[in-house]
């Protein structure tokens, strides 16, 4: 490590440059937005309030779209710890071959567009769709899947699960296979070494993945846009629309910085609570 | 160790769940009604042939190419010396360079689509490409940056050193010693960006013109108006080059180090 006070800055400026002209700027031009005022004779109103914010937090409608999209992150960040975190172990208990091959199919969607993915379900679940035909075929009524949170929640968890198979199986790999055996050996059953030896292992894998989902989840829009319809309303297509069709864009503006105000909320507190963690375990 | 046949069939399923979604959508693509089902019997190749006569269609798949092209260079060329100054220099503010640099992983696309939208119609550049590629070049340098400081923290810094105390410039060792070093992670970097400026949907659906529009915002519109299968032809054709793209990344590095990114 060389310490000189010119080069580094030097060499970091025109990255630093264009991060601060389309980054941070952009972020105060937006902050300044959402305490302005629109009106739909004459647009944005000049001067300063806090008109938008209050608006937004006396009017149950944002409540009930903020608590959709928490409760819907929620399920699906469940749901990929329940079916990501067995998956890793699984894939990672294979032997050679296999386990490359499919921790690559199971990677690989994230390589696919978000918009190809959520057409898909649209297709999986419509009312003609596959799982309606299989439903169908078994005797079974038919069942109004697409443009429900149900519908979102499944998409979700599907874009959402190479995010939590990839930190979960980084930690496992980490993971030293003969502390199992001796686990095994000294009379724990297969359930004990997994609760007891394996879990308490991969946690912080665990964690991050579950915070990575969650936020993403939280501010997904292409899959509520598609498979949520009009009738789900989630914060990322309610900022859509009042941009886009509304033109209301101080309150637009209000809506997203609340929603990266408590993604970076979730984060900071997951990440002490994780740092107590090690430090207790730690001993210290 | 071996899985049980439960962890053998959890595992199917999970597989099933993955795939489901992609097999369907290229089993759509080769019907041959006006309805989006699965054919069953009859196949035909018309939804194929109406994707390439549809102009607008091809011609934001150039925008998307070209414009995932130049971001994903621009990035790595302005990204390289800012990871050299990350990982060869202590200086006072490092923590919050890099922090800056990564922060579009954190901050959502969302919200930076809206972030730019406003600079852009402040600064007149609403359906500019040029302005639409720097908008990319920010979403993409975490990728880039990510992968070439693996690379600069995993090689000898000893023979950075070794070739300075024998005399060679600063220039001379960056040349002919650090960018070969670097030269895998500038590589993986590139195709990292490359891939997500060519996917990305969420803030371009925000700056894009009808000029300029990409791709998947194109299919997005495509997929909230009409009901045509077509939509599940285009689909499948990026299913198969990202197949064929992942076929050349395996060969060229190992997929599983690619997504997983190096430890």
């Amino acid at each position: 490590m060389i310490s000189n006070t010119r080069t580094p800055y030097f060499l970091s400026a025109p990255a630093l440059g264009l991060f601060g002209l389309m980054v941070l700027f952009p972020f105060l031009l937006t902050f300044l937005l959402s305490f302005q005022r629109f009106d739909h004779q004459v647009g944005i109103v000049p001067g300063y309030t806090l008109d938008v914010y209050k608006h937004i937090l006396n009017d149950s409608f944002y409540w009930e779209v903020f608590g959709r999209t928490a409760w819907v992150s929620l399920s699906t960040t469940l749901l990929c710890v329940l079916i990501g975190a067995p998956e890793a172990y699984v894939l990672s208990r294979m032997r050679a071959p296999w386990r490359s091959f499919f921790l690559v199919i199971i990677l690989s969607p994230l390589l696919i567009s978000v918009v190809v993915r959520a057409f898909g379900w649209s297709l999986v679940l419509g009312p003609a769709g596959l799982l309606n035909s299989f439903l169908q075929s078994i005797g079974l009524d038919r069942v109004r899947i697409l443009y429900t949170p149900t519908a979102v929640v499944i998409a979700l968890v599907h874009v959402m699960l190479p995010f939590m198979v990839i930190p979960v199986w980084t930690s496992l790999q980490k993971l030293d296979p003969q502390i199992e055996n001796a686990a095994l050996s000294l009379g724990a059953s297969k359930f004990q070494v997994w609760w007891r030896v394996v879990l308490p292992q991969i946690t912080p894998g665990l964690l991050s993945g579950a915070l990575i989902v969650f936020a993403l989840s939280a501010s997904a829009f292409a899959i509520p846009g598609l498979v949520g319809g009009r009738r789900v309303k989630m914060v990322a297509t309610l900022i859509y629309d009042e941009y886009l069709h509304e033109l209301n864009w101080p309150l637009g503006a209000a809506i997203a910085l609340i929603l990266l105000l408590v993604n970076l909320l979730v984060m900071y507190v997951t990440q002490k609570m994780m740092e107590g963690r090690y430090a207790r375990r730690m001993g210290s | 160790m071996k899985n049980g046949p439960l962890a053998i069939l959890f595992h199917t399923m999970v597989l099933a769940f993955m795939l489901a979604p992609l097999v369907v959508i290229c089993l759509v693509a080769f019907t041959p009604t006006n309805t989006l089902q699965i054919p069953w019997g009859t196949y035909s190749l018309r939804w194929f042939s109406a994707v390439f006569e549809h102009s607008d269609l091809l011609q934001s798949f150039w925008n998307s190419l070209v414009l995932a092209g130049l971001a994903a260079t621009i990035s790595v060329v302005m990204t390289v010396p800012a990871a050299i100054a990350i990982t060869r220099y202590n200086f006072a503010g490092k923590q919050l360079v890099q922090g800056l640099l990564m922060s579009p992983l954190i901050v959502p696309h969302l919200v930076l689509g809206v972030a730019m939208l406003r600079l852009f119609t402040l600064i007149g550049a609403k359906g500019s490409a040029e302005w639409l590629t720097l908008a990319h070049v920010i979403i993409v340098t975490p990728y880039a940056l990510r992968l070439m400081i693996t690379a600069l923290v995993g090689a000898e810094q000893n023979v950075e050193q070794a070739a300075a105390s024998l005399g060679a410039n600063r220039w001379v060792v960056f040349r002919r010693i650090t960018l070969p070093l670097m030269l895998p992670g500038i590589a993986g970097g590139w195709i990292l960006a490359f891939i997500n400026s060519f996917d990305e949907v969420t803030m371009s659906i925000f700056i894009t013109s009808p000029q300029t529009i990409t791709l998947p915002v194109r299919m997005y519109m495509l997929a909230t108006e009409s009901i045509d299968p077509m939509m599940a032809a285009v689909s499948a054709l990026i299913i198969a080059l990202t197949a064929v793209t992942m076929f050349a990344l395996d060969r060229l590095y190992g997929l599983d180090k690619v997504l997983v990114g190096q430890k």
